[in-house]
């Protein structure tokens, strides 16, 4: 598996005073890994993505196809429809984020009501088909550069580390979002049907309205993280949405806990990070990657943050 | 009710009615133009031997299996082939043989999920605690809990419900149900797995929640003591075939029904 860690920071020390030391090894340390830091946010808000469907039981993989779609928005708006000269404003951005929301909201509808009617390992087979005709769809047309993808997508912020500035409020206000909707009557009804469709059917749950919606909440999100990380990423080709990234976002739930939204969010963060906390293993490096996530999936098969895990926690506390 | 059963029946109004209700598996014909009227406030009980089509009966009333032929109207109006939910939304509420709790849940969110229809907050509403989404938040919790307390679980509201007795499965089992505020309440075999107390204090329950929220029951029940004290009325089904319906003595006296239980004389 790899995390598209794509750029590589060359650091140019020089001779400084030093009290200037701390700051220098804070500042190198944020240039070095700026990068990855918001590439680790935008992965978990992927992982929640997929997290969405799965709240109503629906094993989704569709997710990297609206990633896809939202990321060639973007692209495409960004260097030919407004093409800026310099600085490219925010507020673009956020039209860009706000027009890949809605695109693939719609598209999740088209693509959902039918797919939806699929359960389990099939669903999750006509998602991947699904991602799959995007990515050829994408690499045969025009608009979408072909094979060579959109280049040169112009940036809104001065260095990678300041996207967090936009990419840090998404993932609090989604990480809110989700936390609110657990709680929600909506969010009863999805756990209910993923508890056991039928018995929620009979308590007057209308399962397909509802796992629609939970499906499209993902792809809305899917979209926008994708509309970002084209900019991000500064390129952008049909390497993005593919089955690799379904089964990356997979693992961020697995990983990192199919029970609550603090499980993805964990797993996207952390499998993301891990490649680059494993480099100075070289070569081995994913070898050693592959063996924790088999480690994990075979020994924390709920996942690295349960439910239970907080019940535990906030008992402590209460003793205190 | 003795006020109920000094009236004639032709009196009361017929809530539920089941107009020859086929239902065919394959070759299997499990359900066979069973034809019977459910009146408001009875307790109507549905037995037979095992495999006489009893839970089919059930499904096909709830829309859970749709009829292969054959009509169902509810309050005069018909509601054959309605998905399962939209039954539910109209006042009938099931349990099920082989408990169909949310096990993973708390059972007070169990009870809470099924108020679903009478809540009506949308996903921003819920999320950000607009409008009137606190109150009916609060509301629903008071509700759960109440129901909670009357089937005497209050005191396990935290506790996931797979990991409850088989006993108190089915009480919040039908907690459940109720929180639908349901005008039918289907039980499907509500005393299986429970011990001879638990079976007595089930009849009595059942005539209280009746009383309380003005219901009608239908139930499936292999108990026999329990049936024939506790229904208005039972109908017999074997081999899909409505065999007899009536009062319990007349049943229990019915030859067809003695052969189907005991087997004829050949």
């Amino acid at each position: 598996m790899r995390f598209g860690i794509k750029k590589v920071h060359f650091i140019i020390k020089k001779q400084r005073p030093y009290n200037c030391f701390l700051k220098d090894t804070v500042n190198d340390f944020f240039n070095q890994y700026g990068f990855l830091i918001v590439q680790m946010m935008l992965q978990a808000l992927l992982g929640l993505s997929t997290y969405l469907p799965l709240m109503a039981g629906q094993l989704s993989l569709a997710s990297p196809g609206f990633y896809a779609l939202g990321g060639y928005i973007a692209a495409v708006i960004s260097t030919k429809v407004l093409p800026v000269s310099g600085m490219y404003p925010v507020q673009y951005l956020l039209l860009e984020m706000l027009i890949a929301g809605v695109a693939s909201a719609v598209l999740a509808v088209i693509v959902g009501v039918p797919a939806l009617r699929l359960r389990g390992i099939y669903l999750a087979l006509a998602t991947i088909a699904f991602v799959e005709i995007l990515r050829v769809v994408s690499l045969n047309l025009e608009v979408t550069g072909g094979a060579v993808g959109i280049f040169g997508i112009p940036q809104p912020f001065e260095n990678p580390l300041a996207y967090g500035l936009l990419v840090l409020p998404l993932l609090l206000i989604v990480m809110f979002f989700v936390f609110r909707l657990e709680r929600s009557r909506i969010g009863r009804a999805f756990v209910a049907i993923r508890e056991d469709e039928l018995a929620a059917d009979a308590m007057g749950i209308n399962p397909t309205y509802h796992k629609v919606l939970a499906f499209v909440m993902g792809a809305i999100l899917a979209g926008i993280v994708g509309a970002i990380s084209a900019h991000f990423l500064n390129t952008w080709n049909a390497r993005q949405g593919t089955f690799d990234a379904s089964i990356n976002s997979l693992a961020y739930v697995l990983i990192g806990g199919s029970r609550t939204f603090v499980g993805p969010v964990m797993g996207g963060l952390i499998l993301t990070a891990l490649p680059e906390i494993l480099r100075d293993l070289k070569d081995l490096r994913l070898i050693v990657n592959g063996l924790l996530l088999t480690i994990g999936a075979i020994y924390l098969p709920q996942g690295l943050i349960t439910p239970e895990l907080f019940k535990r926690f906030s008992r402590k506390a209460g003793k205190r | 009710m003795t006020v109920l059963n000094s009236m004639p029946r032709s009196a009361r109004a017929t809530t539920l009615e089941a107009q020859n209700m086929t239902r065919r598996f394959g070759g299997l014909v499990a359900v066979n133009e069973v034809s019977f009227d459910v009146t408001r406030g009875e307790i109507f009980g549905l037995i037979g031997p095992n495999g006489a089509g009893k839970t089919t009966m059930f499904n096909l009333m709830t829309g859970l299996t749709p009829p292969s032929s054959g009509n169902l109207t509810y309050e005069g109006r018909n509601i054959t082939g309605l998905p399962p939910y939209k039954i539910a939304q109209l006042g009938l509420a099931r349990t099920f043989q082989n408990i169909r709790l949310f096990g993973n849940l708390s059972a007070l969110e169990n009870v809470k999920i099924s108020q679903h229809v009478h809540t009506g907050s949308g996903v921003w509403a819920g999320v950000l605690g607009l409008g009137k989404s606190k109150s009916e938040e609060l509301e629903v919790e008071q509700n759960a809990f109440e129901l909670l307390e009357l089937v005497g679980m209050a005191d396990k509201s935290e506790d996931k419900a797979k990991n409850f007795s088989y006993g108190d499965q089915r009480r919040l089992e039908i907690a459940r149900a109720l929180a639908l505020k349901p005008k039918v309440l289907l039980l499907d075999e509500p005393a299986a797995g429970m011990n001879p107390n638990e079976k007595g204090a089930l009849s009595d329950f059942i005539r209280m929640v009746r009383e309380k929220f003005d219901l009608t029951v239908i139930l499936i029940e292999h108990h026999v003591p329990l049936v024939m004290g506790l229904c208005d009325r039972i109908a017999v089904l074997n081999f899909g075939q409505l065999i007899a319906l009536g009062n319990p003595s007349s049943v229990a006296n019915d030859p067809a029904v003695i052969e189907a239980y005991l087997g004829g004389d050949e």
